[in-house]
């Protein structure tokens, strides 16, 4: 299942903005990996940073750096009413 | 520039004391702080060596309280028992028994990161489950504190049900309580522990039968990673109808979900519920470093800062080095003119002060180059800044082909690459690892420095451009074209013949840590030996070959000395036959080399080398530093020595006295930028060559990248010679 384009993703998320995982596009093998790091459904996650031209994003979960390119950051969506 | 194949020891050699009375893994993820402890836990009382069939080190130290000895592994970093890599997957198969010549371990020292509480329990959780005797080392408590965390240690051993002992590594604090939890540890027994996943507990059991918590727990693997190369024999345990039994077993479990994500949800749902009991978030200082690093982080800043930061590191290596190389450079003249006079002009004094100081000491020269360099790389990759590079440096990696993930290598091969190939390890992908290890060996590596030095501090002159010195710039702009050349060849490479689709990308940024000064320092004195150590062996040995070739065959001057003293004495008095008789001495001695076995040997293959604008003596010099780059400094050193241009105090003196019969200058500037270019290609590094063979398991990448780079540096040597 791909994320419909209208829905909300942590590639949405502007720079210190925090939103809560909500589902997450588990096909690939490189998302699950992910999803043992600890980015899944009721994280909550921050974007601290983006690398120059707005890929890959680094963001904070449970205070650690994590940085994941967009298009990966795609598969994980978020809540639509995000939390400063 | 040491080849870890040098250290390899087979598991079973490695001395596995026979009054170690337990083995206990250590286990953690990555960055939790692990080797520091070991290293505390263990001191000096360390062996290093390699898993069998694969590269990744084994270190294995021992652990003394009183008459007791105890066994510590410390296992490769982790995140969970499912591997993603090569050392995870070592890391699962030690705590499972499946490494040959290993039992499983006694017990279990969990690291867990104390600032990162999530990840190292989600490790933490399903490491208690094993049935294994397990300690924690709550790791990285002054970094959590710091970050306003507090962790409430009664609750978290509560909650995982064995003992936690919180410790600070850098400074020794709780270090003994831990010594003495890990005495306790190897005699408790095991304690069965709830599962954080029952549905996935129950299911293992129920296909694998009455076994062992630390069977179960394998079965679990197996149902969640699937039938692969390492659970064939658990599979072949369940008889014929395995494949179905495993299929309908996972499927009552994960139902549609793929099995990794399944199991991260339900593990990381468990972590949450536990945190909110055991961790407290204040709010962290927000002092003036952190702005600071904040605003490093922006895009503009962090990539620029980057940049900086290199400029920064080649400037060093070049400025601060000079006093110290000028200091070397003089006491290895003095003591080489020292030996010829206590020993007079003979084979012996030649040996020494020309073959072995002139020879050796050509490259120690190098050492404070080598040590700031490496002070540098260790200082970014123990401050964190290493993972923050691959982060920014990923888009434009990418464009080339490779994964941010390649800068770690890449970088690493800025001091040597063999371990920068070696840790190319990390990158998951196929195709981007072996055009990563094509790619390393074009960066500027501590061996091609001294060749840089030499011809930069010889022929750029010494003046400022703005604020900056103008052959810190030139070796900055070496080193920017050998990451064009790698950066080249890489996309080259991924175009043609490892055509494919681009990799993800996945990295944990480490918090910036202040870099702890005795394990810096540890690093550092390590490096600085492996390069003295060279120097004492290798070097020693090819030197000493280097002049022998060029002391004999020993050419009959004895005659034309004397007659040429004879005519110069009877024409000639005071200053001018003093510069007349040095000058008999210098020609003798140019005779002699020109026909002695290097001269021949040089002058064989002159004709190759000669449209490159190289006389014999360059020739002769390349041809020696085939097996390893650093030598051909001091083959010039020696050939130099003993030539025609003796009489100059230094070698770059001597270089740019050199000139061929009919008196033209041979290092002009279009062949001094050609033997830049020829060194900042070639691959001259057997060591390098041995070690692409392994990681990649054929000889065909070597002896591609042996062929490529020479064919490169000839034509670019050419081109400059011929066209500037």
């Amino acid at each position: 299942m791909l994320m419909k384009t209208s829905e909300r993703t942590l590639a949405n998320l502007k720079q210190g903005q925090k939103a809560v995982i909500e589902a997450v596009d588990a096909e690939t093998v490189e998302v699950q990996r992910l999803m043992t790091l600890g980015l899944v459904e009721g994280a909550e996650v921050e974007l601290a940073s983006k690398a120059l031209g707005g890929d890959p994003l680094e963001f904070r979960l449970f205070g650690r750096g994590i940085s994941l390119r967009k298009e990966q950051a795609r598969r994980f969506r978020i809540a639509s009413g995000d939390r400063e | 520039m040491n080849s870890p194949a040098e250290t390899r020891v087979p598991a079973n050699q490695i001395s596995v004391r026979r009054q170690a009375t337990a083995s206990i893994a250590v286990v953690g993820n990555p960055n939790s702080g692990k080797s520091t402890l070991f290293n505390r836990l263990t001191g000096l009382r360390q062996r290093i060596g390699n898993y069998p069939g694969v590269t990744v080190e084994k270190h294995i130290g021992l652990l003394k309280a009183g008459d007791d000895s105890y066994e510590l592994v410390d296992l490769p970093g982790t995140h969970g028992l499912s591997a993603h890599s090569f050392e995870e997957r070592i890391a699962i198969d030690v705590i499972f028994g499946r490494v040959e010549g290993m039992s499983a371990p006694d017990g279990i020292l969990c690291v867990v990161d104390a600032s990162n509480l999530y990840q190292s329990l989600y490790l933490a959780v399903q490491l208690r489950e094993l049935g294994l005797p397990m300690a924690v080392a709550l790791t990285m408590t002054d970094a959590a504190e710091a970050e306003g965390i507090a962790v409430n240690v009664e609750k978290l051993s509560e909650r995982l049900g064995v003992p936690v002992y919180p410790v600070v590594a850098t400074s020794g604090r709780g270090i003994d309580k831990l010594r003495q939890g890990i005495v306790e540890l190897a005699g408790a027994a095991a304690v069965a522990q709830p599962s954080s996943y029952p549905a996935l507990a129950d299911a293992a059991a129920e296909l694998a039968g009455d076994v062992s918590p630390l069977k179960r727990v394998e079965f679990e693997r197996l149902l969640v990673d699937g039938p692969n190369e390492v659970n064939g024999a658990l599979v072949a345990s369940l008889g014929g109808d395995a494949e179905t039994r495993i299929a309908s077993a996972q499927a009552s479990v994960f139902g549609d979900a793929p099995p990794l994500a399944a199991e991260a949800r339900t593990r990381y749902a468990w972590v949450r519920e536990a945190l909110d009991e055991i961790q407290q978030q204040g709010s962290a200082v927000t002092s003036l470093r952190t702005r600071i690093l904040d605003f490093l982080n922006r895009p503009v800043p962090g990539t620029i800062g980057l940049f900086l930061v290199m400029l920064i590191v080649f400037q060093a290596v070049f400025a601060w080095a000079t006093p110290l190389m000028d200091l070397i450079d003089g006491a290895a003249a003095a003591l080489g003119a020292a030996v010829v006079g206590a020993l007079g002009e003979n084979a012996m004094s030649s040996l020494i002060a020309d073959g072995v100081i002139a020879g050796v000491g050509s490259v120690v020269i190098f050492l404070p180059q080598i040590i700031i360099l490496f002070l540098f790389i260790i200082l970014l990759e123990d401050s964190g800044y290493l993972a923050r590079a691959a982060y920014l440096m990923d888009r434009a990696m990418r464009s080339v082909g490779l994964s941010g993930q390649s800068i770690i290598p890449m970088i690493s091969s800025f001091a040597c690459a063999v371990p920068g190939i070696m840790a190319t390890r990390v990158i998951p992908n196929r195709r981007d690892r072996i055009a990563t290890i094509l790619a390393a060996p074009f960066m500027t590596c501590s061996a091609r420095l001294p060749v840089y030095a030499l011809l930069i501090a010889a022929f750029v002159p010494r003046q400022k451009v703005g604020i900056l010195n103008l052959q810190g710039l030139v070796l900055f702009g070496l080193y920017m074209f050998g990451i064009v050349m790698g950066v080249l060849t890489a996309l080259l490479i991924r175009k043609t013949a490892l055509r494919g689709p681009k990799p993800p990308f996945a990295l944990m940024l480490p918090e910036f840590r202040r870099p702890n000064i005795r394990t810096v320092l540890i690093q550092l004195l390590g490096r600085a030996r492996v390069f003295l150590y060279r120097a004492g062996t290798v070097i020693f040995a090819v030197v000493v070959v280097v002049w022998g070739l060029t002391y004999f065959p020993r050419a009959d001057l004895d005659g034309f000395i004397v007659a040429e003293q004879q005519r110069a004495e009877t024409t000639l008095e005071g200053e001018a036959l003093d510069a007349a008789l040095v000058d008999i001495e210098n020609r003798a001695a140019a005779m002699q080399l020109e026909q002695s076995a290097l001269g021949r040997a040089g002058k064989f293959v002159e004709p190759v080398f000669e449209p490159l604008g190289w006389d014999w003596r360059v020739s002769a010099a390349v041809i020696a530093g085939f097996p390893a780059r650093e030598v051909v400094v001091a083959v010039l050193g020696t050939v130099y020595a003993v030539g025609d241009e003796a009489d100059e105090a230094t070698l770059s003196g001597r270089l740019k006295a050199s000139t061929w019969p009919d008196g033209r200058p041979v290092f002009t500037l279009p062949m001094v930028v050609g033997l830049l270019i020829f060194y900042a290609m070639c691959l001259q590094c057997a060591a390098t060559l041995a070690v692409i063979r392994r990681e990649t398991n054929t000889w065909r990448w070597p002896v591609f990248a042996w062929g490529y780079m020479t064919a490169l540096g000839y034509v670019g040597a050419l081109l400059a010679n011929q066209f500037l």
